[in-house]
């Protein structure tokens, strides 16, 4: 601060005083901060040099100094896990020893299992199912109560554990329906009517079908198809068999979908769980899936 | 304002960098005054409120705390007397802020700023922490004489004292805090015995320092600069609001007034400056109503001391509105008699009052009407509905119950006018529903709706709860989805 004289450099215009220093014959005002504010600034000063001291703050040549606390996001996040796995340790390992059944009838563990199978279910099989377990064309609706493999609790289980056509799991489910059409079984022709007479179980035909055309379908059926969708199209859990009766439709309820699949048929694959998740995951998202609204007794 | 500007010390060679305030030094007002003493009963009778009240007992039945006055964060429920309240019904609190602020409105309107000067913690505070600066360290002129006088020792334990007696207030200020959002006897104990949980210690640390700092530092500063509400008031001054006034045609020209002499050709005041010294904000009430001014009426008292002493009638420093004395400058002016009128019913207290009396009467309903249980439903939106293999068509909830009794109870959940459509809870036989005392239950439902060309694309769906002990039923109204409407 240079020594000028202070005396009368007051402002005329607005009355305030100046600082004495000039530019250009501007001169600045002096108006100064009130105290209490300079203190609060001085406080975050001293505030953020406390900070230096105990967190990460400076970069040095091979990385940044560390700080009296060593804090990392990486350590808080461990300990945050560590906590939650601590909180679900009350409880998960009640599902090593317990059956399935037994889970369903213990209310707090029914409760877990919901939670956590739901979690699961998000991460692993959501990405084909959708979030809510409503599926699409090629993947189940799990909230119905059309089970392709059995909507039991312990078909659940062995369908999540081992898969459906999973090649690095020798139980796996397994069903391959032939290609009547590509592989010559059937002419195109029969292949039109068995598939009118398909869509005829489930009363989806445009028009009523004819009486000739429905004793030929049934006809075809019988010596093609009935062997594992049944007599009347009831389907096969054990062989993986769809229901032909029914309003639900893996694929889609027209009549091009079902000449499609009898031609050439589609097989989806579902990866065997039982290969990637622990036994408590398993069970619950067992239980959280046969609590979707299809689940079977 | 006319006051030297203390930041600009032109006699010195430094130019400060910062403005420091004058320290208003409060004379300690005259215990004759009427307005000191009702504000050492109005002090008194809110300290003990705040303080007591964690302490009264209300017997609720058992495993419900018996806290008269409690808010308790952890099992999120409040509990006022015989009023008990959950999350859900925190628009009642809403409606008692509501019912404050127009209280103070109407008040204001009426009485000016009397919160301000009675009433408001900010003010309480201050009045009590000036008392201990009196005890320990003797009046304004004591004060002002020591605080420019060089350290002594004197000095030194007097100042001390102060600040420690300041901090056990604040101390007892953040401690009564806390026992309202614990129980307060055990919390008591536990502080006697250090066994309090870390966030009431943190509460108590945190209150204890901004007691000290408001009350022992910033005081009238908050007042004039940080209170929102005092930058308000004037939307509910009007012509008629009590204010602080310096009557000015009997008061001036102002002198010094010797004893004998006549009070010819002058005015009443005698220049004494009682009225400035005892003022806690520090102004001159003399030029008039100004915006620091809290209405605590010690220039009041003080002058009427004054004018007792001399001789002369009191209230030239009186409460009175703006149309009293301009009717009384008025009359003086032509040498009339002028008749005081204090108009206390008028437009704006009158919509206030009306104001006032919905609100409370809806927050009384709120409460008087509040029902032992709720019912809550959500439909499922993922997925919106669900085809079953007979084409019927299923729609997911999720229901939750409240039973807000401090006993068991047993519910029955049935659909209104659907007659058509099957119920059915998922984990539960049948449709009665067990819930726990002063708890939340929650289910899964599905409604499933037989296939039929009439079903419409959404329905409104009524779920119906009925209190099984009381038969009392509740209706929730719902939603049934039967196809994507994009």
């Amino acid at each position: 601060m240079s020594e000028q004289h202070h005396q009368s450099d007051k402002d005329p215009v607005s009355g305030v005083n100046t600082t004495g220093h000039e530019w250009d014959g501007l001169k600045e005002l002096n108006n100064p901060a009130p105290r209490w504010w300079l203190i609060v600034f001085l406080i975050t000063v001293v505030w953020a040099i406390g900070y230096w001291v105990v967190y990460p703050a400076w970069p040095t040549l091979s990385g940044h100094t560390q700080g009296l606390w060593a804090w990392t996001q990486f350590k808080q996040l461990d300990e945050q896990r560590q906590e939650i796995a601590a909180r679900q340790n009350t409880i998960a390992p009640r599902f090593d020893d317990a059956s399935l059944e037994d889970i369903v009838k213990d209310p707090e563990l029914q409760a877990f299992a919901r939670a956590g199978g739901a979690v699961a279910f998000r991460n692993y099989c959501a990405a084909c199912h959708g979030s809510g377990g409503a599926g699409g064309p090629g993947y189940p609706n799990l909230n119905d109560d059309s089970w392709i493999w059995g909507g039991k609790l312990d078909q659940i289980y062995a369908t999540i554990a081992h898969g459906i056509r999973a090649h690095d799991d020798p139980e796996t489910r397994q069903s391959e329906m032939m290609a009547f059409g590509k592989d010559g079984l059937l002419s195109a022709q029969d292949i039109g009517t068995v598939a009118d007479y398909v869509l005829s179980l489930s009363g989806k035909n445009e028009t009523p079908l004819p009486d000739a055309a429905k004793t030929k379908g049934a006809e075809i059926f019988a010596a093609n198809c009935a062997a594992c969708h049944g007599e009347a199209g009831q389907g096969n859990i054990d062989l993986g068999a769809p229901a032909l009766n029914d309003a639900l439709w893996l694929y889609a309820d027209t009549r091009e979908a079902i000449v499609a699949q009898i031609n050439k048929p589609k097989h989806g694959v579902m990866p065997a769980w039982g290969k990637r998740l622990d036994e408590r995951t398993l069970k619950q998202l067992t239980i959280y899936v046969h609590t979707l609204g299809g689940g079977q007794e | 304002m006319s006051d030297p500007d203390p930041a600009i010390d032109l006699a010195g060679h430094d130019i400060q960098f910062f403005e420091k305030r004058p320290k208003v030094y409060p004379r300690d007002a005259t215990l004759k005054g009427k307005f000191r003493r009702l504000k050492w009963v109005v002090m008194a009778a809110l300290l003990a409120i705040y303080y007591f009240t964690p302490f009264l007992r209300w017997d609720r039945g058992p495993h419900v705390p018996d806290q008269a006055v409690l808010i308790d964060i952890p099992h999120s429920r409040g509990y006022f007397f015989m009023f008990e309240i959950w999350p859900q019904e925190v628009y009642v609190l809403t409606g008692l802020l509501v019912l404050a602020a127009i209280a103070l409105f109407a008040v204001t309107s009426v009485l000016g700023r009397v919160w301000c000067g009675y009433a408001c913690p900010q003010t309480v505070w201050t009045d009590l922490f000036v008392k201990v600066e009196y005890w320990i360290q003797g009046d304004r002129n004591a004060r002002m004489k020591r605080d420019a006088a060089p350290l002594t020792f004197e000095k030194v334990w007097k100042k001390l004292a102060t600040h420690v007696v300041w901090l056990v207030i604040g101390l007892m200020t953040g401690g009564a805090w806390v026992f309202y959002f614990h129980d307060a006897p055990t919390l008591l104990h536990d502080l006697l015995h250090f066994q309090a949980p870390t966030g009431a210690v943190g509460w108590m640390a945190g209150l204890t320092l901004s007691t000290y700092f408001m009350a022992g530092y910033a005081r009238e500063n908050i007042c004039t600069y940080a209170c929102p509400y005092a930058r308000f008031q004037s939307a509910m001054f009007d012509k008629d609001t009590l204010v602080i006034s310096y009557d000015r045609t009997r008061g001036e020209p102002r002198g010094k007034h010797k004893q004998g002499d006549g009070w010819e050709g002058r005015g009443h005041c005698i220049d004494c400056k009682q009225c400035v010294v005892v003022c806690p904000v520090g102004i001159d009430i003399r030029n008039g109503l100004q915006l620091p001014c809290i209405a605590c009426g010690l220039c009041v008292d003080a002058c009427n001391d004054v004018m007792d002493k001399v001789g002369l009638p009191r209230g030239l420093v009186r409460y009175d509105t703006d149309r009293n004395q301009r009717a009384r400058d008025d009359a003086r002016a032509c040498g009339k008699t002028y008749q005081e009128n204090i108009r206390i019913i008028r437009p704006r207290t009158i919509y206030y009052a009306v104001i006032l009396l919905v609100v409370g009467g809806l927050v009384l309903y709120a409460l008087l009407s509040r029902q032992p249980f709720e019912m809550h439903v959500l439909h499922d939106r993922n997925p919106l509905y669900v085809k079953l293999s007979d084409g019927s068509i299923r729609n997911n909830y999720a229901i939750k119950l409240l039973n807000k009794t401090h006993h068991d109870k047993d519910f029955s959940v049935q659909l209104v006018d659907a007659p058509q459509a099957q119920m059915k809870f998922v984990g539960v036989d049948g449709n009665i529903i067990h819930v726990p005392a002063d708890a939340v239950s929650q289910f899964r439902v599905s409604v499933d709706f037989p296939a039929s060309p009439l079903l419409q694309a959404r329905r409104t769906l009524v779920l119906m709860a009925t209190d099984l002990e009381t038969g009392k039923t509740t209706n929730v109204e719902s939603l049934f989805v039967t196809e994507d409407k994009r």
